[in-house]
């Protein structure tokens, strides 16, 4: 019996600390999500800085193309850091920690994905090179 | 009853595969010629029991018939007819039974219509095409009955995602499939002519169509899917670098190097191996796209190994498919010749080289599809989109581009670049002016390359042209043109796109006006409409472009209840210079109503190039199988003659 009480009152106390968490969905986007900056270029700076920048729900998309809320949070983070003077490299660094590499696009040469330049380029010369000697005239 | 009617027509077409590939093969020994006979006619009846099969599929769902899992899965009973159909190929086990029959027709069509190859390599290629089918259908009917019942059966249906009720979209996907499985055709002519080692001209006349024909539908459905994907997702991006988009792009990269291929291998019995080699490479593309569509693996490494069946089986028959076919063309690459050579500079060499650049892109889009989900499966993270895409794409398609607008001047087998100096003057200084008017207005480098490829192509794409009596061109010729005056007009809408849009993100009230680029746009009134399965907010705009007459914009925001789903539908104003763009977002809090708006000067050469392209290879394929008929039917009448002779 005790227990079931002490239940029923844990229900009842978490029941208005849940009630603002369902309604989180609900808030307004942020207000940079869908206005732009006043001044183009910056505007311009970050359109091009979130167009580098993957929403992290639609997943094939960027943050430009998506209705999804998180992208409308990472547009408005974007334009506000932008309008503050931080440079895009700087903001792109920050997302990337708090989000993962997951959310950016940008084709950063490392040792994770130095083959997805390097196969394109064999795989021409191989092809080439191939090709070249089974089909040409040796005079060319 | 219909259900039952489909699935045994399903099993029935499934034993005959079985049958045309046994007797295919046994027909090809001297001891089992005469089970040869049956080849053809098994072929035929194949491709009837599938179209019944299907037949049966769209009655269920032209009756709604919710004692069928996948009806009830996919259909409700208030959805417009239109789309109660489409619903039929919208979906995983439908779309696949349209894969299977689109297959067995286009056996039956070769069946009865090919008579140009030696009778063995027919042979072969029959059994081929019955080998690939036989795996669609152990996939269809052991992993994905269509005609599943539900019992009891559902007192309504589960509707369809309200993004896809959209004419362009029914009718997206029956139009890559056709293009898919053509391929599959070309696949199992190779096949056939790997076997009996009858490479050669003819052989390459009788593909030809096939693979015009699918590159064609290909052209068209990729078209049509970034049409749809530009105004129904409201952001005004026309493409993504979606896996999904992607798998549509590599069977059709694959498809536009073979269709030249086989033409020099027409042409000049050249590029034999090659030829080959590309028709193995272009259905394997096409099954790769199947996979990463139908797999479920685009989500997610992990979702793919929580559900693997369906994934694992499209992999096993790729890996048969694939791995059977270069085996066969490992044995055989060294018994069939290339052919006759040919100088680098030389219409051969063009082609050659705008293949092995054509390889490259489809090595990058294959590469950035499958690097995400390899470094995933390693535990790694690796986002490749648009970044990775874009600047490597055009490190290959400039220097294609450059060739395609010379290599057709080129003569045949040797050829100095010095004759043709004087015909490409014109297009270059194009190219030039332009290349300075848009490094002087700040344009950056892929736009600034693109836009003026795009001027010099528009009049090198007439060229070949030049000095010929317009009215004895023949129709593969005009083709050509139509088509790389198409690649020219699409590259033109794609760099000014990215050029030139004007983008306005803005809070209006009922009343305000604001200004896109050339345009002045007033929102007149927000009200509420219904819709057969929907209701919707609809802002009225009206816009004037440079203080002209005033045009109206309803772009709305529909609520869809079966099953519950959002959307924006844009509304889209089209002048002849571009496209405005209107989507119509939330309230916000202090009554301002989120408007997005776009000017995209241009963009519509987007799709109006990508139609040029379709309809070149109509022409080409036309003006094909009106010669071949010719041929045919002047190869009859001398066969008629020397019979009453023979008399």
């Amino acid at each position: 019996m005790i227990r079931f009480l002490l239940i029923a009152l844990a229900v009842v106390l978490a029941l208005p600390s849940a009630l603002p968490l369902a309604a989180q969905d609900k808030l307004p986007p942020a207000p940079y999500a869908y206005r732009q900056l006043a001044d183009p270029a910056q505007e311009a700076k970050a359109h091009a800085l979130m167009q580098t920048l993957r929403c992290l729900q639609c997943q094939g998309q960027s943050i430009t193309d998506s209705d999804a809320p998180i992208a409308g949070d990472m547009r408005h983070q974007v334009r506000v850091r932008i309008e503050a003077g931080v440079e895009p490299e700087a903001i792109r660094a920050q997302l990337i920690e708090s989000y993962g590499d997951y959310v950016s696009y940008a084709p950063v040469v490392n040792a994770l994905t130095w083959p997805l330049f390097a196969i394109p380029v064999l795989l021409v010369l191989v092809i080439g090179v191939v090709l070249r000697r089974r089909l040409t005239t040796r005079s060319a | 009853m219909i259900a039952e009617l489909g699935l045994a027509a399903l099993w029935l077409a499934a034993a005959l595969a079985a049958l045309q590939l046994v007797a295919g093969a046994l027909g090809l020994t001297a001891r089992g010629a005469v089970l040869g006979t049956i080849v053809r006619p098994v072929a035929v009846v194949q491709g009837v029991l599938t179209l019944l099969s299907f037949a049966a599929l769209m009655a269920l769902f032209w009756q709604t018939d919710l004692s069928v899992k996948l009806v009830a899965a996919n259909s409700h009973s208030a959805k417009p007819m239109l789309y109660k159909l489409a619903g039929a190929w919208g979906n995983h086990e439908g779309s696949m039974l349209l894969w299977v029959t689109i297959m067995g027709l286009a056996g039956s069509t070769v069946a009865l219509v090919e008579r140009r190859l030696p009778e063995r390599t027919m042979l072969a290629t029959l059994a081929g095409q019955a080998f690939v089918s036989l795996g669609f259908y152990a996939f269809l009917l052991l992993s994905s009955n269509p005609f599943e019942r539900l019992n009891p059966a559902a007192p309504e249906g589960q509707g369809l995602n309200p993004l896809l009720q959209d004419p362009g979209l029914a009718f997206h996907p029956p139009t890559l499939y056709i293009g898919y499985v053509g391929l599959s055709v070309a696949f199992s002519f190779a096949i056939g002519a790997l076997i009996t080692r009858e490479v050669g001209p003819a052989f390459a006349r009788t593909m030809r169509p096939w693979v015009l024909g699918s590159w064609v539908f290909l052209t068209l459905g990729i078209v049509a899917g970034s049409y749809w994907a530009y105004y129904e997702l409201g952001w005004g991006g026309w493409w993504f670098w979606d896996p999904v988009e992607n798998a549509s792009l590599m069977p059709w990269l694959a498809a536009t190097a073979l269709l030249h291929s086989v033409s020099v291998l027409a042409a000049r019995n050249a590029l034999r191996t090659w030829t080959m080699m590309l028709a193995v490479v272009a259905f394997s593309m096409s099954m790769v796209g199947t996979f990463l569509v139908r797999s479920g693996i685009l989500t997610s490494v992990h979702a793919f190994a929580v559900d693997p069946e369906r994934g694992s089986f499209i992999l096993a028959l790729l890996l048969i498919n694939i791995g059977g076919a270069l085996a066969l063309f490992g044995l055989r690459a060294g018994t069939v010749t290339e052919g006759e050579r040919f100088a680098m500079t030389s219409r051969e060499g063009a082609l050659v080289f705008n293949n092995v650049m054509l390889s490259a892109i489809l090595g990058i889009v294959l590469l950035g599809t499958l690097y995400p989900l390899l470094a995933e499966a390693f535990g790694a993270q690796v986002s490749v989109g648009p970044p990775y895409f874009n600047p490597m794409g055009a490190v290959f398609v400039v220097p294609m581009l450059v060739v395609m607008g010379i290599g057709p001047l080129l003569r045949w087998r040797r050829d100095s670049l010095a004759r043709v100096r004087l015909s490409v003057i014109v297009p270059l200084v194009l190219m030039l002016i332009a290349g300075i008017v848009l490094a002087m207005q700040g344009v950056a480098v892929l736009p600034l390359l693109g836009i003026a490829l795009a001027a010099g192509l528009v009049v090198a794409a007439f060229l070949p042209l030049r000095g010929r009596k317009l009215r004895q061109v023949k129709l593969p010729l005009w083709g050509m043109v139509v088509a790389h005056f198409g690649v020219a007009v699409s590259l033109f809408g794609m760099a000014c796109d990215s050029a030139y849009t004007t983008e306005k993100l803005v809070a209006l009230r009922e009343g305000d006006t604001v200004a896109v680029g050339p345009w002045q746009i007033d929102l007149v009134v927000i009200e509420p409409v219904a819709g057969p399965n929907w209701t919707a907010l609809q802002a009225t705009l009206s816009a004037r472009y440079d203080g002209g007459s005033a045009v109206k914009l309803q772009p709305q925001s529909r609520s869809f209840w079966t099953p519950p789903q959002q959307t924006s539908e844009s509304a889209l104003e089209t002048r002849w210079n571009g496209q405005l763009y209107a989507v119509l977002g939330e309230r916000g809090e202090d009554g301002r109503w989120q408007l997005r708006l776009w000017w995209k000067p241009f963009v519509t050469m987007i799709w109006y190039g990508g139609i040029l392209i379709a309809l070149g290879g109509l022409l080409a394929l036309i003006g094909r199988v009106l010669s071949d008929l010719r041929r045919g039917i002047a190869r009859d009448k001398i066969a008629y003659r020397k019979l009453r002779q023979g008399r």
